[in-house]
């Protein structure tokens, strides 16, 4: 094999090693993307640091609160309020009622999602249940807060936003009993 | 001593192919490797067809007729999977291996043994993937795409198996490509210069290029999904801070690439066979080139168009709306230079060039479709519906299949020496094209009018394009037996071919005799 051959196969073999890391690189690249331009809905899961933000004499915006639960998370999971007026530039409260209503200890995580997605860079939030995960007693129930705002430069186009939260089953089963994990049926057993 | 020695080394210089079984488990000879890889796809071929008839069966009228919808789903996934990555992709794999090397002028492929080694592993890929269909749960059930979290946290046990196969396919085809890149960058006979290199050979550096580009990127969506099955990782979980979206959008930017790795060496075998039977140079080489590089290129930019329903925002969707179309530029350059070659040439209408005249028809509707598909506001409508599966049926049977087939019937004579029996040929050629059209055309109808893809029952008012549809797909499955006896035919005996083969033919492959010697151009050839 010549000289010319080896070093194709060099670059080549380079290429393949470099689109491999790259796929895994995408992770993080969408997710900052996504952070930077508010694309997707996503909104940070942490709480605001700018103290600009409120203004006196914002406009007008309604927001809807959209609740769901994942898969067969069997927790009771809605809004205190399915809509509320507020005004850009001022802090708002809003509550979620939960309840585990089982017979063990859970864990959930929220993950909001804001809808249209250009509005997302523009809703802040000083508080929410979202930046943690929440455990409840068997049979307890709570009213979880996030305390929001929108700033001024949230396009004038939007006069309503919705902003959706999905309630995910976060127990870690193994801890307590391995077997009844909902997730471990994914146990390989061919019948071959 | 120095007899023996002598004498080993003539013996070596003249032997043709070993004999028996292990011929063919240790060959290295790119010949031997490329009928492997042929009659393989063309096993694929039957066994993912088998499976699309199941499909038809069921769709012969609405209701649940002969399967269960959770094994409908099943059928569904292995014909799509079988298909892309076990019929087109090895067929046009075996054709490389064949053909690249003598047109070029070299005397094998650059890497023999791992072209040993990629041909071998495809087997075993694709007895995992079957053998799933055995498992507790059933094979894979959640389409070709295997979109996370369907295939992720509510998939069947046997999904780790199908993460297995698609690594090996992934191997494999990545051995190919860097094989093919390396025999063409290296190997051309001297005086050959890039743009003197017949246009099946520039397919197929571009689509290994493509191959090589992309392939990794499956491997890597298929081990994340690995991941989050087995160890505990959320890439593609939103509760441990992943997002679905995300991996549609890593599945589409192999995917997207991936379409066209099944179409440009569809475009070089086109451009050759249109150009012997009109008996004239082909029109535009260069420009030829030009055209499926950028083919290429573009492909990496359109991605998101398959996902113009996941909630895009304005700019994102203009841009892949826009960027989708401008692909139709390039492409019509082609058509219309098939078209242009053809103009005023002595055409003669033997097999090769009717399946070649019906993949520049029938593709370039397809290609329309994608057009119409294209347009962000219309793909709401259009999307997930039976417009989509007419679509791309109509850009891989009659477009990637078809050209295959007249690939087949146009180097057949090389292969084995003998003439195909052109009656019987022709034959096949009708009643595929006949099928064809008849199962896949009605699918554009009943899509516009709302059928969804994907299901095993439908709402009453698609029952008779339905119907339509099935005859016309048994038709089409019937006929591929037809095209299995006239390949054996081929292969047992015949008329004897010239070393021409046909009077238009233009090529280093012509000037050797047929059959193929086992050994070609040990000494390259002189290129003017």
């Amino acid at each position: 094999m010549n000289q010319g051959s080896k070093k194709t196969i060099r670059t080549l073999c380079f290429a393949v090693l470099g689109m491999f890391t790259f796929s895994f690189a995408l992770v993080p690249l969408y997710n900052v993307f996504c952070e930077v331009t508010g694309l997707n809905g996503k909104i940070e899961l942490r709480a605001t640091n700018d103290t600009n933000i409120e203004i006196e004499n914002g406009r007008d915006v309604s927001i809807q609160f959209v609740s769901h639960n994942n898969e067969e998370m069997p927790w009771t999971f809605e809004p205190s309020e399915d809509s509320i007026k507020i005004k850009t530039g001022k802090y708002h409260t809003a509550t979620f009622y939960v309840k585990n209503p089982t017979d063990r200890t859970m864990i959930a995580q929220a993950i909001p999602s804001v809808a249209p997605s250009n509005a997302a860079s523009h809703l802040k939030k000083l508080e929410c249940f979202c930046f943690e995960e929440q455990e409840l007693a068997p049979g307890e129930d709570a009213l979880l807060p996030v305390r929001l705002i929108f700033d001024d430069k949230l396009p004038s186009a939007i006069n309503s936003v919705v902003l959706s939260y999905t309630i995910f089953d976060v127990t870690d089963y193994d801890d307590i009993e391995l077997t009844q994990n909902t997730h471990n049926s994914h146990v390989m057993e061919p019948s071959l | 001593m120095s007899a023996v020695i002598e004498s080993h080394g003539h013996d070596d210089h003249h032997h043709g192919p070993a004999k028996g079984l292990t011929r063919w488990l240790y060959t290295t000879n790119h010949k031997d490797i490329g009928s492997l890889y042929l009659w393989f796809s063309f096993a694929m071929f039957l066994i993912g067809g088998a499976m699309a008839m199941v499909i038809r069966a069921e769709l012969f009228q609405p209701g649940m007729q002969i399967v269960e919808p959770e094994f409908y789903n099943q059928m569904l996934t292995l014909h799509g999977l079988i298909m892309v990555f076990g019929a087109v992709m090895p067929a046009f794999v075996g054709l490389a291996n064949w053909l690249v090397p003598m047109m070029v002028g070299a005397p094998d492929m650059a890497l023999p043994r791992m072209n040993n080694l990629s041909f071998w592993i495809l087997p075993f890929a694709f007895f995992i993937l079957l053998s799933s269909l055995f498992m507790e749960g059933g094979a894979p059930n959640f389409g070709w795409t295997f979109y996370a979290p369907l295939s992720t946290t509510y998939a069947p046990p046997s999904v780790t198996f199908f993460i297995f196969s698609v690594h090996i396919m992934g191997a494999s085809s990545i051995m190919g490509s860097i094989n093919v890149v390396v025999t063409i960058m290296n190997m051309r006979a001297p005086g050959m210069s890039l743009m003197k290199m017949p246009l099946f050979v520039w397919s197929w550096l571009i689509t290994a290029y493509l191959l090589i580009a992309v392939m990794p990127v499956l491997a890597g969506a298929v081990t994340m999904m690995l991941m989050d099955i087995h160890f505990g990782t959320s890439f593609f979980n939103a509760a441990g801070g992943g997002d679905p979206v995300l991996f549609q959008h890593i599945f589409w930017f192999f995917g997207h690439p991936e379409v066209y790795i099944m179409i440009l060496p569809a475009f070089g075998i086109a451009s050759h066979i249109i150009e012997t039977f009109s008996r004239k140079q082909l029109f535009g080489y260069s420009s030829m080139v030009w055209a499926m590089a950028s083919i290429a290129i573009l492909s990496f930019v359109v991605w998101a168009h398959h996902m113009f329903t996941v909630g895009l925002p304005l700019a994102a969707e203009l841009f892949f709306m826009w960027a989708t179309m401008l692909i139709a530029v390039p492409t019509g350059v082609k058509v219309f230079n098939w078209v242009t070659t053809m103009f005023k040439g002595s055409i003669t209408y033997e097999t090769p060039m009717l399946f070649a005249i019906a993949f520049v028809v029938l593709f370039t509707i397809g290609g329309f479709s994608g057009l119409m598909l294209a347009i962000t506001p219309a793909d709401f409508q259009y999307h997930d519906t039976y417009f989509v599966v007419a679509h791309f049926h109509y850009v891989l049977v009659p477009g990637s299949i078809f050209s295959i087939m007249a690939a087949v019937y146009y180097w057949i004579p090389k292969w084995t020496g003998n003439m195909y029996d052109e009656r019987l040929g022709k034959l096949h050629f009708w009643l595929s094209f006949t099928g064809v059209n008849v199962t896949f055309f009605p699918q554009h109808w009943i899509g516009l009018a709302g059928m969804p893809r994907r299901v095993p029952d439908y709402a009453l008012q698609f029952a008779d394009w339905n119907m339509i549809s099935s005859v016309g797909a048994f038709l089409f499955g019937a006929s591929q037996i037809l095209f299995l006896f006239i390949v054996l035919k081929t292969v047992m005996g015949g008329k004897k071919a010239t070393s021409k083969v046909w009077e238009g033919a233009r090529g280093l492959e012509w000037t050797v005799e047929s059959p193929a010697p086992y050994h070609t151009f040990s000494t390259p050839p002189k290129i003017n």
